[in-house]
């Protein structure tokens, strides 16, 4: 159901298509559902003023004043949220799967990164 | 639930007025949702489900508190319950436009729009009521609405400037529509003696700026606004459409089988 750009990468761009495979696929069944099938957004909600944004979760819109709207209806409904951001799911670059280790793993053993070797007073909250 | 009574013989004329009043006030809530939860599993896309699913259920909870407060005036030991469950269709003074059946999704989406507008200027003037509960539910119900007519408005606008199709649904919701929203602004004797009595909005004073909105959005939309003819009443009286009994049969049976169930 959800399709996040990194899981579609692998695809080949439509325009790298060989012709006759566009055309064919045209008359499929699948091509019509991908035509009608409404942009994904992927949703951001501040549960709280001075709060950051955070990732909701993902929906379809025809456009996106509606994707807001539709974020609204699904994501707020029991009070979670002051504020909506709603970004094209085309429009996220992500990490791929495979840059994981090279990426991330050096991070595991910088241990003095972390700021936990000071105390933090008690009256301090947000942390 | 309590059990229903028999009428409240002893109630002032003025208590008579804000019960009944009241009672228009929520049966045209209560129809209204009941009808829109139909969609419910049956919209064009999930969001749109949980969307439609959200405004039916404003629409009873606005229905819940002006039938809970209707019974606590009439005093005659009949809960909310008991007026949604235990009337039958004459006893009922909704407006004819919201008992109709849904049609398709730009039949669904005129409607909510035509009554979103019409709920939000009603419920704004409400909020002034000399009757403190009354306010006080107007004031929660108009944020509400003016949520169903922002939908219902862009909806209304994507669906009339979209494909052909779309906007010969759209039309055709609003031409099928249009002659039950003269009702909106008939005034009742309930509604006028409400208005006298301070509690109350005369609905005739809310035509103008329903008007003005109604015309932008289909201005927006492309739409044409339909010709006004035929103009069928009679909702605020106890006269219905056939649709109605259809309706009851479906929100009342469980308590009309089992009386009193609670779960």
């Amino acid at each position: 159901m959800r399709r996040l750009p990194m899981q579609t990468s692998a695809l080949p761009a439509p325009h790298a298509m060989p012709r006759e495979r566009i055309s064919k696929s045209k008359e499929s069944n699948e091509t019509m559902t991908d035509k009608n099938e409404w942009p994904l957004f992927e949703v951001f909600i501040r549960s709280k003023q001075g709060l950051a944004h955070q990732h909701a979760g993902s929906l379809h819109a025809a456009d996106a004043e509606m994707a807001i709207e539709n974020a609204r209806d699904v994501y707020t409904r029991r009070s979670e949220g002051q504020s909506i951001w709603v970004v094209p799911s085309t429009a996220i670059t992500a990490t791929s799967p495979d840059d994981k280790s090279v990426l991330f793993d050096p991070a595991d053993t910088k241990v003095y990164r972390h700021p936990t070797f000071y105390d933090v007073p008690d009256e301090v909250e947000c942390l | 639930m309590a059990v229903a009574a028999l009428k409240n013989d002893t109630l002032s004329p003025d208590r008579q007025v804000l019960f009944d009043y009241a009672v228009m006030l929520g049966d045209t809530a209560l129809i209204h949702g009941q009808r829109l939860s139909e969609w419910t599993s049956h919209a064009p896309t999930v969001e749109l489900d949980i969307a439609l699913g959200n405004q039916a259920l404003d629409l009873i909870g606005q229905a819940r508190m002006f039938l809970e407060y209707a019974g606590k005036v009439e005093e005659a030991g009949r809960d909310e319950d008991a007026l949604a469950f235990l009337r039958d269709g004459f006893d009922f003074r909704n407006l004819l436009i919201v008992e109709l059946p849904n049609g398709d999704f730009g039949h669904t989406m005129a409607r909510q729009f035509i009554m979103g507008v019409y709920s939000s200027l009603l419920y704004e003037a409400l909020s002034a009521s000399q009757d403190d509960q009354l306010a006080g539910i107007a004031k929660k119900a108009v944020k509400e609405q003016r949520y169903h007519a922002r939908h219902g408005g862009e909806w209304l606008v994507r669906l009339g400037d979209g494909t052909e199709e779309s906007h010969a649904r759209a039309q055709r919701g609003l031409d099928e529509l249009w002659p039950y929203t003269h009702e909106l602004f008939t005034t009742d004797p309930v509604e006028s003696a409400a208005a006298e009595l301070g509690f109350g909005v005369d609905p005739s004073g809310l035509r103008a700026e329903w008007d003005g909105l109604v015309d932008d959005v289909l201005a927006r939309a492309g739409l044409s606004r339909p010709e006004d003819d035929w103009q069928p009443d009679g909702g605020k009286r106890g006269e219905h459409t056939e649709n109605l009994g259809y309706i009851l049969a479906e929100l009342q049976f469980l308590q009309r089988a089992y009386p009193g169930a609670e779960w």
